[in-house]
């Protein structure tokens, strides 16, 4: 095997896995404190691209559109919660799964109507355009970098505000027992609003560092979603260090996969059987993945309910 | 949806022909990808096709048009339920439209079978140009292989002998390595088939850069053309190996998206905005004054659908009824198409040129694919001695 490469693979793994935990850390809050399936997650996200390539637009700077982004994209998600989920709380998932699917195809119209059904160009900051030489001959792009770096300030942040804070703390206890939460007198209400506004404001700070690699367009949500979604059950609802744990297995598992299993299965079985089923099971390789996991841990990795 | 721009078609036929005769009236469904990442190439095929009908005096061939128009979603199935609609319903005289081969071929059948003429004005899947050709089908665009074809032959001249390939997993994705194949003859130093829709090719670009070809040749549409010509730009690797790939990858749908990345790549197209015929030339500024961007090849392709019906149903004198008439008219193909020469195949897909081209700026600082070469002359596809249709 060359080292070279699998150091490289595994430095994109761990960057799909980073912005993997973006999505998932507020997924999971959310899920586990409301007890609410929100699929317009991955909406999001979106929105929280849209207007960092709106603000990079008009200012001209990626740091200027970030800083912008971030409050925009935490009171559309406080908005939404206010508006549409506030009355789906007590509903059965399966309404909410459908009023949130209805949200999917809400802000995926609203986009192509404000902003069109083009693509959007977003440039990489200046600072980040280079790259950096890790390893030698595989220069690795800076904005990847800036991306681990950015998910594991995240990272940090997230565990003294849930370990260290008075949010945390009400966080915790709701992710455990929701009613006593109540009962004992706290304003849950506004207890959800905030959290979801936390969780849209990473999730939009994902599809913004998204933004400068990926298409800036309508329904770019869903791909992430449905791996978020993974993560979040792998690592156990309403887990943060689930989250964290899950999404940067998720991402290497689906990195290497990617990159090494169909050059393995062409060392196994004929040529033509392995460009049949390399591509097929490198897709399959999170969802076997996750099952694994379940057979091993039916409630994830680290279950925040007893 | 599809209520909403049914009401649109008929208040604007209204508007257009006050107390017209229902006898007199032509009815073309127009069905495509209209929502969704790929909405924006259903959007420019729809605008091509009203700038073609505009340019033929808001009519076909003298008669008064009323166009239904549907949004297929990119789900066969749903295309199936428009395309049944179209017939039962709406009584439609042609079909036309459609993006996605996927689409195409769960439509052909319902509408050939019920003996209306369907006018594909994108997708040219390689069943119906080969075995399954059809005297009621028509494709004004390409065969779908083609424009990869092209790429291969220009290749091949170049001399390359190591290349990369990779295309998403489906079936246009196989067809396109396949056609690319067709006419590159040396070496391939990797050749991947990546998930359809896949947002990240981190670990792939990986791949590339540790099997050291000469070049690499992808086919990558939509958003995913976003991603990818951006990444490859940003892995540093086009000074590694340069980027070949068809018009698919760099055109107008996506070029604003990609940047300066795109800039220099070399795509090849059976069309540009700068070749040099009077048909052309009104349909490029026309279209950028009505919708205030540059057309796509999308736009482009269906601007000549409408311009082919419309020289058909004149030459008929308006009778599309008489069926065998009608499409010895179209297969006629008397119009001024935006790509120069244009003829149809005996399996009614065109025989024409295809061309090489380079992305650049135009004056006003817009990204352009310019035209740089000739690779095929009078190009037809490779599934026509299948197709048992003569005429």
């Amino acid at each position: 095997m060359d080292w070279a490469l699998a150091f490289e693979q595994a430095l994109n793994g761990l960057q799909l896995g980073i912005m993997l935990f973006l999505m998932a850390a507020g997924l999971t809050l959310v899920f586990g404190i409301m007890n609410m399936i929100n699929l317009a997650h991955g909406s999001l996200y979106m929105m929280g691209a849209y207007f960092a390539a709106t603000f990079q637009g008009l200012t001209g700077s990626f740091l200027l559109a970030v800083l912008l982004a971030l409050p925009a994209a935490a009171l559309v998600g406080m908005a939404v919660e206010v508006v549409a989920l506030r009355t789906l709380y007590s509903r059965d998932h399966l309404d909410q799964v459908l009023a949130t699917f209805g949200l999917i195809l809400f802000f995926n119209e609203l986009v192509r109507i404000v902003w069109g059904p083009e693509a959007l160009f977003m440039d990489l900051p200046a600072a980040l355009a280079g790259s950096v030489e890790l390893i030698p001959g595989a220069p690795y792009p800076a904005f990847r970098l800036a991306i681990i770096a950015v998910g594991l300030l995240v990272a940090g942040f997230l565990y003294v505000l849930i370990v260290h804070t008075r949010l945390g703390m009400l966080i915790r206890a709701g992710a455990s027992n929701r009613e006593m939460l109540g009962a004992l007198g706290v304003n849950v209400a506004l207890t959800f609003t905030v959290v979801f506004g936390l969780g849209a404001a990473l999730a939009g700070l994902a599809g913004m560092m998204a933004g400068p690699i990926l298409a800036v367009q309508p329904g770019m949500g869903e791909s992430i979603l449905i791996l978020t979604f993974v993560v979040i059950v792998i690592g156990g609802i309403g887990s943060v260090r689930g989250a964290l744990v899950a999404a940067l297995l998720v991402g290497l598992v689906d990195t290497f996969g990617r990159a090494f299993l169909p050059v393995l299965l062409r060392l196994s079985v004929p040529p033509e059987v392995a460009d049949g089923a390399g591509p097929a099971l490198s897709e399959m390789m999170i969802y076997i993945f996750m099952a694994a996991v379940l057979i091993w841990r039916p409630h994830g990795l680290f279950p925040a309910r007893g | 949806m599809l209520k909403r721009s049914l009401l649109a078609a008929a208040a604007a036929a209204m508007l257009a022909a006050p107390g017209g005769a229902a006898g007199e009236t032509i009815k073309v469904g127009f069905i495509a990808t209209m929502s969704g990442p790929a909405g924006v190439l259903g959007r420019d095929l729809l605008d091509g096709f009203k700038l073609g009908l505009e340019h033929s005096g808001g009519q076909l061939g003298g008669r008064k048009v009323e166009l239904v128009t549907g949004d297929d979603q990119l789900k066969p199935d749903v295309g199936r339920q428009l395309a049944q609609k179209m017939l039962q319903k709406d009584k439609v005289h042609i079909i036309t439209g459609v993006v996605f081969s996927n689409v195409m071929m769960a439509i052909a059948k319902p509408v050939t079978d019920a003996e209306v003429f369907l006018i594909s004005a994108n997708a040219g899947p390689s069943a119906l140009a080969g075995k399954r050709c059809h005297p009621y089908f028509f494709n004004v665009a390409w065969q779908n292989d083609n424009t990869h074809e092209a790429m291969g032959q220009y290749v091949q001249e170049i001399g390359y002998d190591n290349v990369f390939i990779m295309a998403p997993n489906y079936p246009a994705g196989k067809d396109a390595l396949a056609g690319f194949k067709r006419f590159y003859k040396g070496g391939i130093a990797g050749e991947i088939y990546t998930k359809l829709g896949q947002p990240d090719y981190a670990a792939e670009l990986a791949q590339v850069r540790a099997a050291k070809p000469d070049a690499v040749f992808v086919f990558y549409p939509g958003g995913m053309a976003v991603n990818f010509v951006k990444q490859y730009a940003q892995a540093g690797l086009r000074n590694v190996a340069p980027l070949f790939g068809p018009s698919f990858l760099l055109d107008q749908t996506v070029l604003k998206a990609q940047g300066d990345a795109a800039l220099g790549l070399y795509n090849t197209a059976f069309w540009s905005q700068s070749i040099d015929n009077p048909a052309n030339a009104r349909f490029v500024s026309s279209y950028v004054e009505t919708y205030d961007r540059l057309p796509s090849p999308y736009a482009a392709q269906a601007y000549d659908a409408a311009r082919l019906i419309d020289s058909a149903v004149a030459a008929v004198g308006g009778d599309v009824a008489d069926h065998d008439a009608f499409r010895a008219a179209l297969r006629a193909a008397k119009f001024k198409s935006v790509r120069g020469p244009f003829r149809f195949n005996q399996n009614h897909f065109p025989i024409q040129n295809f061309y090489l081209r380079q992305v650049e700026k135009d004056a006003q600082g817009r990204l352009v694919s310019a035209m740089q070469a000739t690779v095929f002359t009078d190009h037809a596809d490779a599934y026509q001695p299948e197709c048992g249709m003569s005429w």
